[in-house]
């Protein structure tokens, strides 16, 4: 049986007075955070691990009496990943509570070096299987967080914009991934029904390159427009993508393409029977477009 | 036996496809749709699959069928109202159902059937 | 990967591939999938649900809610106890196949989900699994 939950339990503030002095030296970072926060992060620490020590053993980390120790763990490593610390510097917290428990295990059981090579054993699993759960939940804050950006920024992706009754355009600015390439799809795809569009320019002057996997994407997207009754046109196709296009064999053949955005925009009028005519110099009445009849 | 109703509209035939179709529905649907083509002489048919929540290789493969056997008996095919995440998902499969004209809604659909069937006009106008 | 629950559907008749559909989608609704997603998932399910019908002289399909450190998942199992796939390879390929159909089937629901895996054994039957993130 070992003593070292009850020594923790005893000797708590002393411990923790060690361990502050220790953090002081190897792993404080001033710049991320206040003395308070590192003051009440080590109290709640140690606290749920005497408790969790006291009536769940020493072994075996998984049961309930260690949950409030996991929870607090993962509260301080979640608060630190935002905070900007690196794992090694979140793991060091955990670790640096090493030496002022040896330290307490030694003088505890100065009569016994036995006893005392024991419990330091005991100890090193204990704060190694601390560390651990420390790292694994550092690591998943961080994974959640990356994924949180990554659907933040494919929320501002593109927006589709109506140019007149049932002509939409969608001027695609950046580079294209599958992920964004998909998003970017279904809203125009979306917007295609709810406006009632025949006709879906889609602009790529923004575009700094186009590869197979693009081509690809936005052959896609031209087809599922076409099963759902609706044509696309592609336009700002620039002299440099024209020559990868053709380069990676890619078969635009049955895709209309146009250089520019307003070629895009006056071909899909003329297709639903409309006309730009100039205006007529005395005529206030301004009629730009006129619908054929 | 339960069936998927064909309406007459003059020389054109419509289809609405509400249920969550059974392979065996869909076969039964291509079987009536030919023999009404041939027997009111129906120069164009309008399926609208707005409701339709999906469109697996079968189904469309039906569609493409039914299109192509109107087309011998000298009739149009035009499917009208396939969702985006329908449309999305048929691609995705590797179906671009390539013989099937496509509009957006009924209306649409109806003004591409007149379009190509020019005839009609010319009948009613003498 | 955890299971969290799951759910088996028999596929007897062409009627259970319907009622293998709808089961689908309410999982994936509950799981709040995008539509996108759940489309995609749904006709996969279709395909592969006739697949064992049409090829495996039915079996079953096991629904599994799923979920690793980040990401929760929707895993559908389907087994049949048909003769097999003797040359998967080529089964998986667009415009193979025995049915007389467009062959887009196997290789068809592949692209329609994340995780793929076939294992068969001649004689014996054949089970896919598959799996989509959200």
């Amino acid at each position: 049986m070992s003593k070292l939950p009850e020594m923790i339990s005893k000797h708590q503030e002393a411990i923790r007075a060690d361990w502050l002095k220790q953090m002081s030296g190897a792993v404080r970072r001033a710049d991320l955070m206040s003395n308070e926060e590192i003051d009440s992060q080590s109290r709640e620490l140690l606290t749920t691990i005497a408790s969790g020590a006291k009536s769940g053993g020493i072994t075996n980390l998984d049961g309930p009496a260690w949950t409030p120790a996991r929870e607090a763990l993962a509260a301080i490593s979640a608060s630190r990943a935002k905070q900007g610390f690196t794992t090694s510097e979140t793991a060091i917290f955990v670790l640096s509570l090493k030496q002022p428990l040896f330290a307490m295990v030694r003088k505890e059981l100065a009569a016994s070096p036995d006893a005392v090579f024991d419990e330091i054993w005991k100890a090193t699993l204990l704060l190694d299987n601390l560390a651990l759960i420390t790292a694994d939940a550092f690591q998943t804050t961080r994974e959640k967080f990356i994924a949180r950006q990554q659907e933040e920024l494919m929320e501002l992706s593109t927006p589709v914009v109506k140019l007149w009754d049932g002509i939409l355009a969608l001027p695609i600015i950046g580079t294209l991934d599958s992920a964004r390439t998909q998003v970017v799809m279904e809203s125009l795809l979306q917007a295609v029904v709810q406006t009632n569009s025949r006709f879906a320019i889609i602009d790529i002057t923004g575009v700094p390159t186009v590869d197979t996997l693009v081509a690809q994407h936005l052959l896609k997207t031209i087809t599922a427009a076409r099963l759902m009754g609706a044509e696309c046109i592609i336009s700002g196709v620039r002299p440099q993508i024209a020559q990868t296009i053709v380069h990676l064999g890619i078969d635009l053949a049955n895709v209309i393409t146009k250089a520019k955005l307003a070629d895009a925009f006056a071909l899909a009028l003329q297709r639903t029977g409309k006309t730009v005519v100039a205006m007529d110099s005395g005529n206030a009445k301004k009629t730009l477009f006129k619908k054929e009849e | 036996m339960e069936r998927i109703p064909i309406l007459r509209m003059g020389q054109f035939l419509l289809v609405t496809i509400q249920v969550d179709m059974h392979d065996r529905l869909a076969v039964q649907l291509q079987d009536d749709l030919t023999e009404k083509i041939s027997e009111w002489s129906s120069r164009g048919v309008l399926i609208d699959i707005s409701t339709l929540e999906i469109v697996d290789s079968f189904i469309g493969r039906m569609l493409a069928n039914i299109a192509a056997m109107a087309r011998v008996l000298d009739a149009e095919t035009v499917v009208v109202g396939m969702q985006p995440a329908v449309a999305i998902t048929l691609v995705e499969l590797g179906m671009s159902l390539a013989g099937v004209r496509t509009a957006l809604n009924v209306e649409t659909g109806m003004e591409l059937l007149y379009e190509l069937r020019g005839d009609f006009h010319s009948e009613m106008g003498g | 990967m955890k299971s969290v629950k799951q759910e088996t559907v028999l596929l007897t008749t062409s009627g259970d591939v319907v009622v293998a559909r709808q089961k689908v989608r309410q999982w994936a609704m509950e799981m709040k999938f995008t539509l996108v997603d759940q489309t995609k998932l749904v006709t996969a399910a279709s395909e592969l649900a006739r697949n064992a019908l049409d090829h495996g002289k039915g079996g079953q399909m096991v629904i599994e809610h799923v979920e690793n450190s980040i990401r929760n998942g929707l895993k559908l199992v389907f087994e049949d106890r048909g003769p097999g796939i003797p040359d998967i390879e080529a089964a998986l390929r667009d415009g193979f196949t025995t049915a007389g159909g467009m062959g887009l089937g196997l290789g068809g629901s592949k692209r329609l989900v994340n995780d793929f895996q076939i294992e068969s054994e001649p004689g014996k039957g054949t089970r896919i699994t598959v799996v989509r993130w959200k």
